[in-house]
């Protein structure tokens, strides 16, 4: 497609505004923890590598950290174990209720965080009679991780159709060679987008997690935010922004290459 | 395996889809090595047939049995007979030879084995140079091939082909309509194959059966289907008809019932032309195509109906300024084939589906 010079003057303008509006605070961020001043005030003062060598230090961070990626683990591998399931069954599965169950499984997701929060909390605490403790954060976090997956798949599903299925099996495969042969292989970037989504939300989910963390359970949002303003702690959850930026680059760098070439095929 | 045995036996085969009846009480037997096609127009059961076959589908009533044993209860991937999808359904994850050998790793057949037959079959169907290449670098015709090759590796009893070239355009479909013959004459194996081209469907077949509503309309050979069509839809559907209502019958061949006669029987002249068991009409003409070998000329009979007749291209040709002429247009009676009355329930639709085709 051909555009005009000015268009293309113009788009070009455009896209580096909203551009500039995305990034240009993630580069205040890193300048920041760069920064002299504990305050985060703007221009920095003068510059100094303290932070960086004091956060890596700090037990609390690398505690908050580790807690937030076992959290994230968990209830991502609950929710594509489940929300692959749950997707074969209202996809390929005729059954009373079905629309029903449809809608009951993508609700959490446009639930307020803070509904659920209270509401798991209420639940936990008071009727099931369970402690809080990481794994009542885990659960809670499986609830709408699960729709992101569930989400992919029955997309993926529903596009695909059941023809691969079908050759598959008319050559002479049973239930289980197919799925580990064909249907599989074909969900595996479904599952991979819907799994990255699904730990990114967890990773950084901070509402429901402040109803339904046990005490002495700090994960990464919580402990930012508890160390936010704090005296001299703002530069070091500087420290931390920018590395958690720097780490979730190379998830999306790995799934864009990865879903690089089927999408050419497409 | 026994020779006497059909391939295929339809007992009763019956399929409800809620409140449709897709298929209804099919009764049929193919003969082993037949190249056996169902014809019909879509939504007349065709397909589902052949998935009731196939095993993707269970009916709701009958049986289905493969020389002499009853597959109605099994599961597909239980089943002698394999399957060319209508859209190829090649697993795009895997490359050419992985896909014609897939049939062969589920059965268990070593690496080694496997290979070397599906590179044979895919010589077969001289494709022996795509084994690397991914299904989506192929263009459609060799993936016909490789869904071919696919599907005949592991030897079934019957191929099932599902419209398999219904996505290819009219030169190649001629070239594989001949591949697709000469491929079941070396195999010897029984081809069903579904497809909603009549001329197709004459041009391959040993024979035919004519699906309509979920019913079989009439089998037969091609020529038979041709020549001696048994209701006003098969004379519709089979090539184009001039049909010749009760009332027109009796006032133009001087006897009752429901007639049919194929254009390129019907002579357009001048003058009328007078012979043993020659009949002729006067009428007026109302269009003349041209078609390159022939000519299809429509003419409104002074008895009320148009008919069309298709003649040569030669050089008594009529022209398109020959439009308004009076002519003659004139048959032999052998050539006029009686139709068994239409039931009444279903007359206004097939009336429809025989227009459409005309």
């Amino acid at each position: 497609m051909r555009l005009s010079r000015p268009a293309r003057v113009t788009l070009g303008v455009i896209t580096a505004i909203i551009l500039g509006v995305v990034y240009v605070p993630l580069l205040v961020v890193l300048v920041n923890s760069f920064s002299t001043s504990t305050a985060l005030t703007w221009p920095p003062p003068g510059f100094t590598l303290e932070w960086w060598g004091k956060a890596f230090q700090s037990a609390g961070a690398l505690d908050a950290v580790l807690t937030s990626v076992q959290v994230a683990v968990i209830s991502t591998a609950i929710a594509l174990v489940l929300g692959t399931l749950i997707s074969f069954a209202l996809q390929r599965f005729d059954f009373f209720g079905r629309e029903a169950i449809s809608l009951l499984v993508i609700l959490p997701i446009a639930l307020p965080g803070i509904i659920t929060g209270i509401a798991l909390n209420n639940f936990f605490r008071t009727i099931m009679g369970v402690p809080l403790s990481i794994w009542t954060v885990v659960i809670a976090h499986a609830t709408f991780c699960i729709v992101t997956v569930f989400n992919n798949v029955i997309a993926r599903l529903r596009r695909q159709g059941t023809n691969l299925e079908e050759a598959s099996a008319d050559l002479g495969a049973g239930v289980w060679t197919t799925f580990r042969l064909v249907t599989f292989p074909q969900l595996r970037s479904a599952l991979l987008a819907g799994g990255l989504l699904a730990f990114a939300l967890s990773f950084d989910e901070i509402i429901v997690t402040t109803f339904t963390a046990g005490s002495g359970v700090t994960t990464l949002p919580i402990f930012i935010l508890n160390n936010m303003f704090r005296p001299n702690q703002a530069p070091i959850v500087s420290v931390i922004a920018v590395v958690l930026v720097l780490v979730s680059i190379i998830p999306i760098y790995i799934a864009q290459r990865l879903s690089g070439p089927a999408d050419q095929k497409r | 395996m026994t020779d006497s045995q059909p391939a295929i036996r339809l007992t009763g085969l019956t399929k409800e889809f809620g409140a449709v009846t897709a298929v209804d009480h099919v009764d049929l037997e193919i003969a082993a090595g037949e190249f056996f096609s169902m014809l019909g127009p879509s939504g007349s059961g065709k397909t589902t047939v052949l998935r009731l076959i196939a095993g993707f589908e269970q009916p709701t009533a009958g049986t289905i049995e493969l020389f002499g044993e009853d597959v109605t209860r099994r599961a597909p991937f239980d089943r002698d007979v394999n399957t060319v999808f209508q859209d190829y359904a090649l697993f795009p994850h895997m490359s050419v030879l992985e896909n014609v050998a897939y049939g062969l790793r589920v059965r268990g057949i070593g690496r080694r084995e496997r290979t070397q037959r599906a590179r044979a079959a895919l010589a077969s169907v001289r494709l022996e140079q795509m084994g690397d290449r991914k299904p989506s670098q192929l263009s459609g015709g060799q993936r016909q091939r490789v869904a071919l090759a696919r599907a005949t590796v592991v030897q079934p009893k019957v191929l099932l082909l599902d419209e398999p070239l219904g996505a290819l355009d009219l030169k190649l479909r001629e070239q594989m309509q001949v591949e697709l013959k000469q491929i079941q004459r070396d195999l010897g194996i029984t081809f069903i194959f579904v497809t909603h081209d009549q001329e197709e469907a004459l041009t391959l077949s040993d024979r035919i059966a004519v699906f309509n509503d979920g019913r079989i309309q009439q089998l037969g050979t091609p020529a038979d289907l041709y020549e001696q069509p048994g209701s006003r839809f098969v004379a519709g559907f089979v090539g184009t008809s001039n049909l010749f209502d009760d009332a027109r019958s009796q006032a133009l061949l001087g006897r009752g019932g429901e007639h049919s006669v194929r254009p390129e029987k019907l002579a357009v002249s001048a003058e009328r032309e007078v012979g043993d068991g020659v009949a002729s009409a006067p009428g007026t003409v109302v269009e003349v195509i041209y078609l390159g070998s022939g000519i299809r000329i429509v003419v409104d009979l002074d008895a009320g109906l148009r008919v069309t007749a298709l003649a040569q291209n030669d050089r008594r040709r009529l022209r398109a300024g020959d439009r308004g002429d009076r002519v003659f247009v004139s048959w032999h009676e052998a050539d006029v084939v009686a139709l068994a009355p239409a039931p009444p329930a279903v007359a206004g639709e097939e009336a429809d589906a025989a227009a459409s085709v005309a």
